[in-house]
């Protein structure tokens, strides 16, 4: 719906933050114009806008709307979804099928994510071995969620698949540092089909990392961990 | 879908399930409630119904599983869309009080861990201080959320309410367990007079445990599992 009034819209991010790109997918999705602003240094040197809207977390992504902050990825696709209703709705209209989504969501965010962190940034020992069967046991609830469609959305993207973007980023990510498979076709054909599908859509491809970038990143994070873990 | 057949697959001593039976209440439904056996192994019906976690509360509406108490209690405000607004109408409000019941979600109940599982004095202290910290954040947000009215969804209660008043009950058996006080006039006046006015609700108070009973579950149960139990990583 457009509206009449003036509308500014500013997203805090940076830019190997899985969280703040899927505040992007989303914004874009909807069509909605937002001025970027880019965290040059998140670990050491937080902006003011930064330690102004998120004092209590200071995190990103940080969604500002004509000056008010939204904080924290999931309330942030929520809010988009019920302040912008134009297509793609992010969430479905049935109650029941809106709660199926928050679980799968927080699924995603709770326990899937943590264990492919996990596993990234680990070397191949036993600590990378558990992380991997971890991750591969929530890959299993997902692939079973996906029979029948196309997106977890059905026929159009919709918030599972946008919180879900990491699976299908990191497969690629992790197939050039790693000989070993997260998701493969053999067990999980939903998925990667899924993923394919995905990352053929402009709107996820040009919004994901630099791969490059990202894949040095993770290297150094896991040469870091085995470091310390001597 | 009609709306009877609604049953709440619970254990009685968990604030997680005092979540939903609060909103439940609220809105004045009809529901069976079904105690889950805590020393009997978890019955087929809750590997069933949240195969994915296999952990109470779920709820089962005509059949149909609704799990994790916040997605819930969500749920209930959609569904049942007539007596008080869990969550408020406007969507920035909507996004302040999910945020909230996000903190809470994160913050609180390791932080009351902490407190009950710490191995001595010092431990405890520590734990309360951190906690006591977390709780001056959340007076904040009270007296903005508030605006002067008794609770954080201001007349009535509301989704922060719910989320964080769950917990009103263990507040209490911490500080008769451990002779400490979680909540004061000098840091938090607001939440000291909250947490009296949502065990006092109409909603809650018939439904909430003593501070006895949890007290005892605590001690012979609660307290020798959590210890038990590695420590959580996060």
């Amino acid at each position: 719906m457009a509206s009449t009034k003036k509308e500014e819209v500013k997203l805090i991010g940076f830019w190997s933050s899985p969280y703040s790109r899927k505040v992007e997918i989303a914004l874009q999705l909807k069509g909605i114009k937002y001025q970027y602003l880019e965290e040059h240094d998140l670990k050491n040197n937080k902006s003011p806008e930064l330690l102004k809207y998120n004092p209590v977390h200071k995190k990103v992504p940080v969604l500002i709307h004509n000056g008010r902050p939204v904080v924290e990825s999931l309330v942030i696709l929520e809010y988009i979804d019920e302040t912008w209703t134009q297509e793609p709705a992010l969430l479905p209209s049935d109650p029941y099928e809106r709660a199926m989504v928050r679980f799968w969501c927080k699924f995603i965010d709770d326990k899937f994510s943590p264990a492919v962190r996990k596993y990234l940034s680990l070397g191949p020992e036993t600590d990378g071995e558990n992380a991997r069967t971890e991750a591969q046991e929530c890959l299993k609830f997902l692939e079973n969620e996906l029979k029948g469609k196309k997106y977890f959305g059905g026929e159009t993207i919709g918030m599972i698949d946008i919180v879900a973007i990491g699976l299908a980023f990191w497969q690629r990510t992790l197939q050039e540092i790693t000989d070993k498979d997260l998701m493969n076709k053999q067990d999980f054909p939903l998925l990667c089909a899924w993923a394919e599908e995905l990352l053929s859509c402009s709107v996820i491809s040009d919004n994901l990392p630099p791969k490059d970038k990202f894949i040095s990143l993770i290297r150094s994070r896991r040469e870091a961990a085995a470091a310390t873990s001597k | 879908m009609a709306k009877g057949d609604v049953k709440l697959l619970g254990t009685w001593a968990s604030p997680f399930a005092l979540r939903v039976e609060v909103a439940l209440k609220l809105k004045s439904v009809d529901y069976e409630y079904l105690e889950e056996n805590l020393r009997g192994g978890k019955s087929e019906l809750l590997l069933k119904s949240n195969p994915v976690h296999k952990k109470v509360p779920v709820l089962l509406h005509g059949d149909r599983p609704v799990c994790e108490s916040l997605i819930i209690v969500q749920y209930i405000d959609e569904v049942w869309t007539y007596g008080p607004s869990i969550l408020p109408s406007d969507p920035y409000d909507r996004a302040i009080a999910r945020f909230w019941a996000a903190f809470v979600e994160d913050k609180v109940y390791p932080s009351m861990r902490a407190i009950m599982t710490a191995s001595h004095e010092e431990a405890r202290a520590e734990a309360v201080a951190k906690f006591k910290e977390v709780l001056v954040l959340l007076e904040d947000a009270f007296v903005k959320s508030s605006k002067g009215k008794p609770f954080f969804g201001g007349d009535e209660v509301g989704y922060v309410d719910i989320a964080f008043g769950a917990f009103a009950g263990w507040f209490k058996v911490i500080e008769k367990a451990f002779n400490v006080e979680l909540f004061d006039e000098a840091t938090t006046p607001n939440l000291l007079a909250w947490v009296d006015a949502f065990l006092a609700h109409p909603a809650v108070k018939d439904i909430t445990p003593s501070t006895d009973k949890l007290l005892e579950f605590a001690k012979n149960f609660l307290l020798p599992t959590m210890k038990a139990v590695a420590p959580a990583s996060q």
